[in-house]
């Protein structure tokens, strides 16, 4: 029988993503060179609420993006095709300071993906990585700039991130097998 | 997400799940055309043969595009310079390039079934380029495509696909795909071209060209395949026109909104008047573009099908 444990509730959710606003604001002096893009699926509405926020504190929309990394990863010949959403990036990135958002971080594979990924739209200034929950193991030297949660877990656990889905709470859950 | 096979040999095998799984997959893939930098990584350090035993122009440039642009090795076979001439079977010739490390095998044949046959004898994915008179599955999934992104759905539409459809593989795998997707098939051509063995397929036959087009939210055109023909089945191609071709005076006739749909060559003069194949109606060059998003699709998909979870067929 799977155990699970809720580690952050909807209000804290939302906690971590103001702070993490307030963060990436005091770390980028000039917010017109920001962009934020989530990453498909369980970064793009984690995205949208930062950028909700960002908004508020910089004083002005900041552009937002959605990517999916499927065709970029490196594990395309060990797993079935995984499902492809849709990218959405209608805005140029050459310049920016791109913050990508996703909402777990494990092994560092989605974001090298990713990072390959953006480097098609465009040439960032610089790209920072903001994550609800950074769960450890990595196998890649990849560091998230923002973190909401660093959540000490062993490999065999799944963490469970619900942002956003219809008829479900906000929620983070730690599940053991 | 519901898509585990190492092959696409044809439509009939598919459910109306998979198809839409490579339509999803699809869009995504026509996004990646629009960009500036129009290549993705998914293929990379894969081969990919095009065996075209039978001559293909448009089909295959459409798949060595769509290989290109998921950064596959390519290797390009034609008949007409190869060993199958010398009598190699086409077993061995596939073999043969197999022994060369390859991952996928695109095939194009004038025998129905030779796609199904080199599944069985070859570790590669086998990707059906058409087939005799048999399918043409990449066809009809660009066509799916192409009628879901401009009437946002397939189940419920009148479709009439007019032409030669006895010789068309094209008719066969757009027949599948529709009926699986729920759309109301309606076939129109000359009686010796249209056999009513089709209304076993699920679709409706007649001869009534203005009929068939009345009500028809699609039309699909289908060319003459003369060089498949092996007697002539109707008096002339002017009478042909005259009695089946789509000309101004019977798309006055049709729905306002009509597609006109053409997997080309268009023979201009023939199934199609010159000013129609160029009308607003006509998506067939939108046709051309969606067949390189879903021929991406196809392939990316039958990758992950090559896994250590993937099955058969």
């Amino acid at each position: 029988m799977a155990e699970s444990t809720v580690i952050l509730n909807a209000a804290a959710i939302q906690r971590a993503l103001v702070r993490i606003a307030h963060e990436i604001a005091e770390r980028n002096e000039d917010s017109h060179e920001l962009v934020l893009v989530g990453i498909q699926k369980g970064g793009v509405p984690l995205a949208s609420r930062l950028s909700q926020a960002l908004n508020e504190i910089v004083g002005h929309p900041v552009l937002l993006g959605r990517l999916d990394v499927s065709m970029h990863r490196d594990d395309l010949d060990r797993r079935l095709a995984p499902d492809v959403q849709p990218t959405d990036i209608p805005f140029d990135i050459t310049g920016k300071t791109v913050v990508v958002v996703d909402d777990v971080l494990f092994k560092g594979r989605t974001v090298r993906a990713a990072m390959d990924a953006l480097n098609d739209f465009g040439r960032p200034k610089r790209i920072q990585l903001a994550v609800l929950i950074d769960r450890g193991h990595r196998e890649l030297p990849i560091k998230a700039d923002f973190v909401g949660k660093n959540l000490p877990t062993s490999p065999a656990e799944s963490v469970l991130v619900v942002v956003d889905e219809p008829g479900r709470p906000n929620e983070v859950v730690l599940e053991k097998p | 997400m519901s898509w585990n096979r190492k092959h696409l040999l044809d439509i009939e095998s598919l459910s109306p799940e998979e198809i839409t799984t490579v339509l999803d997959t699809a869009k995504a893939f026509k996004a990646v055309g629009e960009r500036a930098i129009k290549k993705v990584p998914a293929l990379r350090g894969k081969t990919v043969v095009n065996l075209f035993v039978e001559p293909s122009t448009r089909t295959r440039i459409s798949f060595e595009l769509s290989e290109q642009r998921l950064s596959a090795d390519i290797i390009n076979f034609t008949a007409e310079a190869s060993s199958l001439k010398k009598g190699e079977t086409l077993k061995d010739t596939a073999r043969n390039l197999e022994a060369l490390n390859t991952d996928f095998i695109v095939i194009r044949h004038s025998a129905s079934g030779a796609p199904h046959f080199l599944a069985r004898v070859i570790d590669s994915s086998v990707i059906n380029a058409g087939d005799g008179a048999h399918e043409h599955p990449t066809q009809a999934l660009l066509d799916m495509f192409t009628i879901r992104e401009r009437k946002g759905r397939i189940e419920g539409l009148n479709v009439t696909i007019l032409g030669d459809i006895l010789y068309s593989r094209v008719a066969r795998s757009d027949i599948w795909a529709l009926t699986k997707l729920g759309a109301k098939v309606t076939l129109c051509g000359p009686s010796t071209l249209v056999p009513r063995q089709f209304e076993q397929l699920g679709c409706r036959v007649t001869y009534d060209v203005e009929e068939a087009i009345r009500d028809a939210d699609i039309i699909n055109l289908l060319r003459i395949q003369h060089e498949r023909q092996r007697k002539t089945m109707f008096p002339s191609l002017n009478e042909y026109s005259r009695l089946f071709g789509l000309n101004k005076a019977r798309l006055a006739r049709t729905k306002p909104d009509v597609l006109i749909m053409h997997p080309g060559p268009i023979n201009r003069g023939v199934e199609i008047d010159s000013q129609i194949a160029d009308c607003e109606r006509s998506v067939i060059l939108e046709q051309v573009t969606n067949g390189l998003a879903v021929r991406m699709a196809v392939l990316f998909l039958v990758n992950g099908g090559k896994g250590p979870q993937g099955v058969s067929g």
